[in-house]
């Protein structure tokens, strides 16, 4: 418990410094991408939870995305302005933005029991199919609603709440606020994945039949994993709403969804950081395409969605050479343990 | 001795198929107990039906006073049923310590947010499960493989884990599914050695599926035969042996 004190601090200081660091040194374009990146981590990994560890294939993450993004921008902006009229943009305060991303991240939760409970008693491409008509439903649902700003969504939802002596930081707080979330979702997934919970969840995955037969109660461990997984995901969502300052229903289609099962197959189901590379690449790729696409174009070969071509024949290529991604279920510190300790020290996970 | 398990006309139905029918079982408590019978006889469907997997179309299971049928396999569990598997299902990516440690989830008092905050209690948990699961590797021979993922274990030995992992859901009665097939005579020896000390050092009362006629007759001490779902016999070993039906079934007619 004290430890877990020290650690959260530890991330609090060092999503400063990096923040800090940023801020001071690098172009706000590139901090953009860093942003970004963040936000599909926290998708991929919380996502993990559900379809990499349980074995549970899941397609409806960008339904808990936008659930987590409409629960607090509205909060946000009330509590911040105290009223919907249009005007210069605020940074909501500490205590305001807490409330919205708790409030964000228990409605996705609430939302993840409703839909979990029923739709895991399916299996495979059912489970798929309800999943992702869960998100559409969702996305389609508010656009309808008037009050949350229909098709056009939401506009002038508040900065992320500044912190002692980031008063002159032109990018603003949002690595901070977003690595935060990144660092306590990472440690709390290993954390997870690593007691008898996790245990319960992987045997699951691996015979459920067997599971249930040593008693362990595979509906209710299959919700629970769920609820994680939303919870987190409404959260990026209200950090992706609070960074953009404005949010559509439409952000949140189901190629999003697609997006981040693509991440978590590119690095390998069930490692937490084989999810964290492949939201990096994920996100990077279309990125680093774009300048090539910009240059073909000026010299007068344009080659329009050349980043989708590359990056569907990346896939391609990735589900023909590796099928079991990056890391395939092993943890990247793991593997490179592995190599580094002589086996004298090895030996250390043996009864003492 | 008290009866631990008591079936009732017990009768499943697959389309028109009668897998098991009108079966009586009594298992007292602390036994050694035998159920055998050709290929395709309705073995594993009992134990299907005496572990909530399947639900009987007729008939009842009673365990320790509690009706089993219409149970969950979880809900079995909890009553203090636990088994093996014919074809081996152990979770092949945990390692052979974890699969262990597994059986003892359902025993676990803490909440998931003792876990994610590193609570004195899930640690304690933590000690109890991996305290409890060395044990019962030790007990099945299996302690000094327990780091290994339990995919890379040898045939013999990934039916031990099943074993070791069945018990550490602490049952009182465990049914064991064939756990001697694909074994060579030495390996038998030892298996007949393990079962014996389940009943008499832990306590449990064995019930055991095999085909394996000389290690059934060595060890059990009553037996029950089944023949296309209908039981033809049940008594001692000695009784089985000469029983005409049981070689009639075993040996063809004639």
């Amino acid at each position: 418990m004290a430890r877990t004190i020290a650690i959260f601090l530890a991330a609090l200081a060092g999503c400063y410094g990096l923040n800090w660091f940023l801020a001071e040194f690098i172009e706000v374009v590139y901090v953009d991408y860093l942003n970004l990146i963040g936000i599909a981590i926290i998708l991929a990994v919380s996502l993990n939870v559900v379809n990499g560890l349980t074995g549970q294939f899941s397609l409806g993450h960008a339904g808990f995305m936008a659930v987590g993004a409409f629960v607090a921008s509205p909060i946000s902006i009330w509590l911040t302005y105290g009223e919907f009229e249009s005007g210069p943009l605020a940074h909501a305060s500490l205590l305001h933005f807490g409330l919205a991303l708790l409030a964000c991240g228990v409605g996705a939760a609430l939302v993840g029991v409703v839909v979990g409970a029923p739709a895991l008693r399916l299996k495979g491409d059912y489970l798929a199919i309800a999943t992702l008509g869960f998100g559409e439903i969702t996305r389609i649902m508010l656009q309808s609603q008037d009050i949350l700003g229909g098709p056009t969504g939401l506009k002038r939802i508040p900065k992320m709440p500044q912190l002692p002596g980031t008063a002159g930081w032109d990018g603003g707080t949002s690595t901070f606020w977003i690595f935060l979330v990144v660092a306590v979702l990472v440690i709390l997934t290993v954390r997870l994945q690593r007691s008898t919970f996790g245990r319960a969840l992987i045997a699951i995955r691996e015979n459920e039949l067997a599971a249930e037969t040593m008693g362990i109660r595979s509906s209710r461990m299959k919700v629970m994993a769920f609820v994680y997984g939303a919870f987190f995901a409404g959260i990026a969502g209200a950090l992706f709403a609070h960074y953009q300052h404005s949010v559509r229903p439409d952000d949140f289609t189901a190629v999003r969804s697609i997006g981040v099962v693509v991440m978590l197959v590119l690095g390998g189901l069930g490692s937490v950081t084989g999810a964290i590379t492949g939201a990096v690449f994920v996100t990077l790729l279309p990125i680093m395409l774009r300048p090539v696409e910009e240059s073909l174009a000026s010299s007068g070969t344009p080659i329009t969605g050349l980043s989708m071509i590359v990056y569907a024949l990346l896939l391609i290529a990735f589900m023909i050479f590796r099928p079991q991604g990056i890391f395939g279920q092993r943890e990247l510190s793991l593997k490179l343990l592995r190599s580094w300790v002589p086996s004298a020290v090895r030996g250390k996970g043996g009864k003492p | 001795m008290t009866c631990l398990l008591k079936t009732a006309q017990l009768t499943i139905r697959f389309g028109g198929l009668c897998a098991v029918d009108c079966c009586d079982l009594e298992i007292r408590e602390g036994e050694l107990f035998g159920l055998i019978g050709p290929n395709g006889a309705g073995k594993t469907t009992v134990f299907n039906m005496l572990t909530g997997v399947y639900e009987p179309s007729e008939g009842t299971v009673t365990f320790n006073g509690a009706t089993v049928n219409g149970m969950s396999p979880p809900q079995v569990a909890a009553l203090g049923i636990s088994r093996t598997f014919q074809n081996i299902r152990l979770f092949d990516e945990l390692s052979v310590l974890e699969n262990a440690m597994t059986g003892a989830h359902r025993h676990a008092r803490i909440n998931l947010f003792d876990s994610l905050l590193r609570t004195k209690r899930h640690h304690r948990e933590e000690a109890a499960q991996r305290d409890q699961a060395y044990e019962l590797l030790r007990f099945v021979g299996l302690e000094e493989r327990a780091g290994l993922p339990a995919k890379s274990l040898p045939y013999g030995h990934r039916r031990k884990l099943e074993i070791a992992r069945a018990l550490a859901t602490k049952p009182k009665l465990i049914c064991l599914d064939e756990p001697a097939a694909g074994m060579n005579t030495g390996e038998k020896a030892e298996l007949s050695g393990l079962i014996r000390r389940i009943r008499d050092e832990l306590k449990v009362t064995v019930l055991l599926i095999e085909h394996d006629m000389k290690l059934v007759m060595g060890i059990c001490e009553r037996i029950q035969v089944l023949d296309y779902g209908k039981t033809i016999a049940c008594g001692t070993p000695a009784e089985i042996q000469n029983n005409p039906k049981v070689i009639e079934a075993y040996l063809g007619a004639g």
